[in-house]
């Protein structure tokens, strides 16, 4: 059964015809909450939410899109509505505003440089790390998942100009990380 | 034209509309070209992290956590070896603990649809659950810190359950966050790490895997938090109930 049919199914109730749409979707869109949460659990918190959303929101989905751009755009936006919820959680415990943060310093190289890989790995978690929800939801997006600023706005729900500035402002984050080990400071 | 100005150059190293004038300046600029391709250097270093295998039957774990909050039929109960005298009501109680989770957060969210129960026997009722569901949890990290470190040990009672309890505990933890509970959210998440990490092992656990999860249960003192959150959640219990008894 092709995605179009299972949830022309599952609308009529079939809930068998779902259930093949979380079987087969289901590791795409952890693989998709992890690397915009950068936590497993959250991921799997992830993938719950957007069928969730998905089984709800059954008679939007509109025939001529493709299923699984559908529930990618629902996992992402879930994964951003993660992310903010954390923000909030953190700045109740630290009262730090990371929206307004103060751009990130380069961490300071160590006497030995560590071996790059685990080096560049720690640099680009802590810029991650640094960013507001919007600019890492962003920044994943277009980095890793190769998502179009369009793709990004229709997924988050916020406008092109917004996109644009968040990937922009994600990039100088990790550039400020990454650009020593890449020995090329602009 | 100026040279194009760095958001820009972000903008046309993933190939976004950055507007005509920035994109004809750079045909003619070898000084922005270079700009540009430093930029390109130093974000290839930046790759996607690794996520970590969820396992094959990942789609089928989803959905059965998913079918009782879709209000779906349950599915077919699963033959769950009992081995332990403690596991008996674990899968119905974890169940059960869910089911009432949903209700609270439907009372929550819903607050003026008809609803047979205040917010105190509520608070109760979760408490409860929750009470009932960090006892299951300890008797699960118990058994596994209690085991010898040396030799094979058969977890297939303990991943059944681990699997049970990571859906409560998820829902629980949800509400937590909801409820601003963050030493309680800290705590379930802990808690979640462990069991997820059970629920989706093998069946045996190498000894040198037994010892790894002993280490890591003991090293964040999860059993120790995990038996103060249950003791604060039991007292929050006990204050309310006397309350609960005079107004019924």
């Amino acid at each position: 059964m092709d995605d179009a049919t299972a949830v022309a199914r599952a609308r009529a109730g079939d809930s068998d015809a779902f259930r093949l749409l979380v079987e087969r979707h289901s590791r795409a869109l952890f693989k998709l909450g992890y690397r915009m949460t950068g936590n497993e659990q959250d991921a799997e918190d992830v993938v719950q939410e957007a069928f969730l959303k998905a089984y709800r929101s059954l008679d939007r989905f509109e025939d001529r899109s493709q299923v699984g751009s559908w529930l990618y755009r629902i996992a992402a936006n879930c994964a951003f509505d993660v992310l903010r919820k954390r923000q909030r959680r953190d700045s109740r415990n630290e009262s730090l505003d990371v929206e307004d943060a103060p751009e990130p310093q380069a961490p300071e190289p160590g006497p030995e440089r560590l071996a790059l890989g685990a080096d560049v790995r720690q640099r680009l978690e802590s810029a991650l790390e640094r960013m507001s929800p919007r600019e890492r939801a962003a920044f994943v997006l277009r980095h890793f998942e190769g998502r179009s600023v369009k793709e990004i706005e229709a997924a988050l729900g916020i406008d092109t100009t917004s996109v644009k500035q968040s990937v922009c402002r994600a990039v100088r984050k990790a550039r400020e990380v990454l650009a020593p080990l890449a020995g090329a400071v602009s | 034209m100026s040279h194009v100005n760095e958001d820009d150059l972000v903008l046309l190293h993933y190939r976004e509309d950055a507007g005509a004038d920035a994109q004809a300046h750079l045909e003619g600029c070898a000084e922005c070209a270079e700009r540009l391709q430093r930029l390109a250097r130093t974000l290839a270093l930046a790759e996607a992290p690794d996520v970590p295998e969820p396992g094959p039957d990942y789609g089928a774990r989803v959905w059965a956590r998913l079918q009782p909050q879709l209000g779906l039929p349950e599915p077919t109960a699963k033959v769950v070896p009992i081995r332990s005298r403690f596991w008996p009501r674990a899968v119905s109680v974890a169940a059960l603990a869910a089911a009432l989770v949903v209700a609270f957060l439907l009372g929550r969210r819903f607050p003026d649809a008809p609803q047979p129960l205040s917010a105190e026997v509520r608070e109760r009722v979760l408490l409860v659950a929750v009470g009932e569901h960090l006892e299951r949890s300890q008797m699960v990290l118990i058994e596994l810190v209690n085991a010898p470190a040396d030799e094979r040990m058969n977890v297939k009672a303990q991943r059944a359950v681990a699997d049970e309890l990571v859906s409560a505990n998820r829902l629980y933890r949800q509400t937590a966050v909801r409820s601003g509970e963050d030493s309680l959210v800290a705590v379930l998440e802990e808690l979640e790490r462990v069991l997820v990490e059970v629920a989706a092992g093998p069946d045996a656990l190498a000894p040198q895997d037994v010892a790894e999860l002993q280490r890591r249960i003991e090293a964040r003192g999860l059993l120790f938090k995990v038996r103060v959150v249950g003791s604060q959640v039991r007292e929050r219990e006990r204050e309310l109930a006397p309350r609960n008894v005079s107004s019924s």
